[in-house]
């Protein structure tokens, strides 16, 4: 067994949450800088410019990429053979109320969602575990705001659904996403297993590069035909128009019974921001 | 593009947002606003409004007054302001009406806006100013100096006094009620 103390956790934590806040993922840059090269409207290069250069000066001056520093869900893969010492839990959240306090960054989390108390920690954060074989931890910290998660969705379709009424479902989130999402946008989609379980591979779907494809072949061609379908909206970035209303489509599946297709939608902004480290 | 539509002028406007200044812009315009503005966003509007429902009047001057939709970081020491761009405006669609009557000159926020807001933005000849989204750190160099003058137990969702310079912004909607979403194609179901 080896063993890791929680302090290392709670400091890997509070690395990761400053960086998410940071710095913009590479690959998200890289598709940004690709979508001015293809844009043709001034209004649309003129926002992705900004965009770009908001990333730089954010990354220069340890400054928020955006105000909306969001809810924080922490993703963990612990090996078979690791044996955490400490209050693992407690170490997750005092890991980004830490990072939360350091960088400035904003309180956004109401401890109930009727009552609405500020908890002025930005904790509690959503906790994932998942046990995996080996003995290392790997830890993804995803800082979601709410402009774009509220435009998430999850459908419970037919077992006989077509691609295409799939694809409907997700033009129809993107549709309803417009302006406020923040176009343009980063798409996880988690398909199969349960209500939950669909919503939580959607979410798990946005920590992947966007660089990367689904391993099985039908649903990277999914992922491609999504792609197009979403850009042929020309909702453009900031909703006013152009060829980038997405930068990328991400799909993570799971079995499912044989009564459902469970479709969610996890609607991401062009901060699409995570960060992770293996210890 | 039609001539409501207008294209590439950087227009150097200030505070406060007199009619005058107001009945100049056009739906795409291009600014550039200096002078003071006021950030209230969900919470804010919300008290501001149960104030007036209650009959009382508001410890604010809003007459040509510009509020923007915004909840900014904490301040870092040495800087007047943390990361502060637009949330989703059409949250605040239902208490705007009535702020709207009382003489504001404009607000800024991100996305579109209701029909409801359209026809008072056009009773009432104000602007809805749009800031590019997600781009809280650019947007904080423009502000030189930054005060919460009302409701600080909100945090950041406080109404914070805010000294601009330059502030980049588009019109949205403009006084005679063009609205650049749909000249954009805004989903019309």
């Amino acid at each position: 067994m080896r063993e890791i103390g929680v302090s290392k956790i709670k400091e890997t934590v509070t690395e990761l949450c400053l960086r998410a806040n940071f710095e913009l993922r590479k690959d998200i840059l890289k598709a940004l800088k690709s979508a001015l090269k293809k844009e043709t409207s001034t209004r649309a290069k003129n926002i992705l410019k900004e965009i770009m250069e908001n990333a730089k000066l954010a990354k220069k001056k340890r400054l928020a990429i955006c105000q909306d520093t969001g809810l924080v869900s922490i993703f963990l893969e612990i090996g078979n053979d690791v044996a955490i010492k400490g209050d693992l839990e407690e170490a997750l959240h005092k890991g980004v109320e830490e990072a939360y306090k350091k960088g400035y960054l904003r309180k956004s989390v109401v401890d109930d969602p009727l009552a609405r108390r500020n908890t002025n920690t930005n904790t509690p954060c959503v906790i994932h575990v998942d046990i995996v074989k080996g003995d290392r931890v790997r830890i993804s910290v995803s800082p979601k705001g709410f402009g774009s998660e509220n435009k998430s969705a999850i459908k419970m379709l037919k077992p006989t659904a077509s691609v295409s009424e799939i694809i409907d479902f997700v033009l129809e989130v993107v549709r309803n996403a417009g302006a406020s999402a923040c176009p343009p946008l980063v798409l996880g989609v988690g398909m199969g297993g349960t209500f939950d379980h669909a919503a939580q591979l959607s979410k798990k779907a946005l920590l992947r590069s966007i660089e990367t494809r689904n391993a099985k072949k039908h649903f990277r061609s999914l992922e491609k035909d999504l792609l197009k379908a979403v850009n042929s909206l020309k909702i453009g970035p900031m909703g006013l128009g152009g060829k980038t209303t997405v930068l990328g489509v991400n799909i993570e599946e799971f079995p499912t019974h044989i009564a459902g297709l469970p479709v969610a939608v996890s609607v991401s902004c062009h901060a699409t921001r995570s960060a992770e480290k293996i210890i | 593009m039609s001539e409501a539509i207008s294209t590439n002028k950087m227009i150097n406007i200030s505070t406060p947002l007199t009619e005058d200044v107001r009945k100049r812009l056009k739906a795409g315009d291009e600014v550039l606003l200096s002078g003071t503005i006021l950030t209230a966003r969900d919470a804010a509007h919300k008290r501001l409004c149960d104030t007036l429902k209650k009959g009382k009047s508001l410890p604010l001057k809003l007459k040509d007054a510009v509020i923007y939709y915004c909840g900014p970081t904490p301040t870092r020491p040495g800087r007047p302001i943390g990361s502060c761009g637009p949330t989703t405006s059409s949250r605040m669609d239902s208490f705007t009406p009535a702020l709207i009557s009382l003489g504001l000159g404009g607000m800024i926020g991100k996305g579109d806006r209701s029909d409801e807001i359209k026809r008072a933005i056009k009773r009432h000849r104000c602007v809805y100013f749009l800031a590019t989204g997600g781009i809280g750190a650019l947007l904080s160099t423009k502000v030189k100096s930054s005060k919460i003058i009302l409701y600080s137990d909100l945090g950041p969702e406080a109404v914070h006094k805010l000294e601009v310079k330059d502030f980049p912004l588009l019109v949205g909607i403009d006084s005679k009620g063009r609205d650049l979403y749909d000249k954009a194609g805004r989903k019309k179901e």
